[in-house]
């Protein structure tokens, strides 16, 4: 994985409001995005105004999230209000705290916008764990064929893929790289819910479970079982950590 | 696509992924980039951002979530009025 994207932080000809210097951020800021600034710095009524129809905006955006969501989240009605409030409200906080590091490079609304998706994604970690089956103790096997698209009828392949991922992972992998590959593919916990039982970051488990890949990979194309893999620019849809299998 | 197809889609790493959390950093950014000029353009300012989105599955619904916001608001859809 890469340390350091180069474009990261680099202001481009393409219209990106740019990164850098703290004290070129007012100049940067679009007419909106400097009124939201200048009345959340602010004192008084207009203060109070601009955080409650911050709020609102959170709230909408927060709600709209966890309906774009609904699929993928047991959560309805007065559950699905309660936790969009809770993301609004601490995103508002979170907001407030990091006010002065808006750098304009993009519109206040999008930058504000990002703190409350972020939080509908913690939120439904956590809440991953209230269901009645949520566990980290049943590691099922078996199921794995499935999760890679091997038709139940098909005893041949199943067998074979099971078994050399099942060697693979007992030979190739950490104590800790087995964990989290367990978890994650093996028992099909969300990467989010993991980041709460563990209390690891996003990060840290992606980057596990990306040296985790790289390894069982670089097996598996040892031993024959998959080819070499094209460079990474002629490449498109690989699969998602969580999501597939 | 065979059982194996999957498998190695699955473990197939990209060396220009910058992980979750430099991409999280300017997804506000790169979400623009997406809106205002398309997703190739975001793809080529930022090719580490865009192989991560491509790999990571919580961090590319982040990615879509935040971009449903932004164009519903510039549709003038639920969050139309952005005015503090």
């Amino acid at each position: 994985m890469s340390s350091a994207d180069p474009s990261l932080g680099r202001k481009s000809a393409g219209g990106l409001r740019g990164c850098g210097d703290p004290s070129d951020t007012a100049s940067r800021l679009d007419d909106e995005s400097r009124r939201w600034i200048t009345a959340l710095g602010g004192a008084g009524a207009a203060r109070d105004e601009a955080l409650t129809r911050l709020h609102d905006l959170l709230l909408r955006v927060g709600r709209a999230e966890l309906a774009r969501r609904r699929g993928s989240h047991p959560l309805t009605g007065p559950e699905v209000d309660d936790l969009a409030n809770e993301a609004a409200d601490d995103a508002l906080v979170a907001i407030l705290a990091k006010l002065s590091g808006f750098r304009g490079e993009s519109r206040f609304t999008t930058w504000a916008y990002k703190f409350v998706v972020l939080e509908v994604s913690s939120k439904l970690g956590r809440h991953f764990w209230q269901r009645p089956r949520a566990s980290l103790d049943v590691d099922d096997w078996d199921r794995l064929p499935d999760r890679f698209g091997v038709a139940p009828e098909d005893h041949a392949q199943r067998r074979e893929l099971l078994a050399s991922v099942r060697r693979a992972v007992s030979e190739q992998l950490t104590a800790h790289q087995r964990q989290v590959f367990v978890a994650l593919v093996v028992d099909g916990v969300p990467l989010d819910a993991l980041v709460t039982r563990t209390g690891s970051s996003r990060n840290a488990i992606y980057k596990t479970m990306f040296d985790a890949r790289r390894k069982l990979h670089a097996a598996l194309v040892a031993n024959g079982h998959l080819e070499a893999s094209a460079p990474a620019d002629q490449r498109r849809g690989a699969e998602r950590v969580e999501r597939r299998p | 696509m065979s059982g194996w197809d999957e498998l190695e889609r699955f473990l197939r790493t990209d060396p220009r992924d910058v992980g979750c959390d430099q991409a999280l950093a300017v997804l506000h950014v790169y979400v623009e980039v997406v809106h205002d000029d398309g997703a190739e353009e975001a793809d080529r300012r930022y090719p580490g951002v865009a192989a991560h989105l491509r790999a990571c599955g919580p961090c590319d619904e982040d990615f879509e979530g935040l971009l449903l916001a932004v164009r519903t608001a510039g549709a003038g859809g639920e969050a139309d009025d952005e005015r503090p």
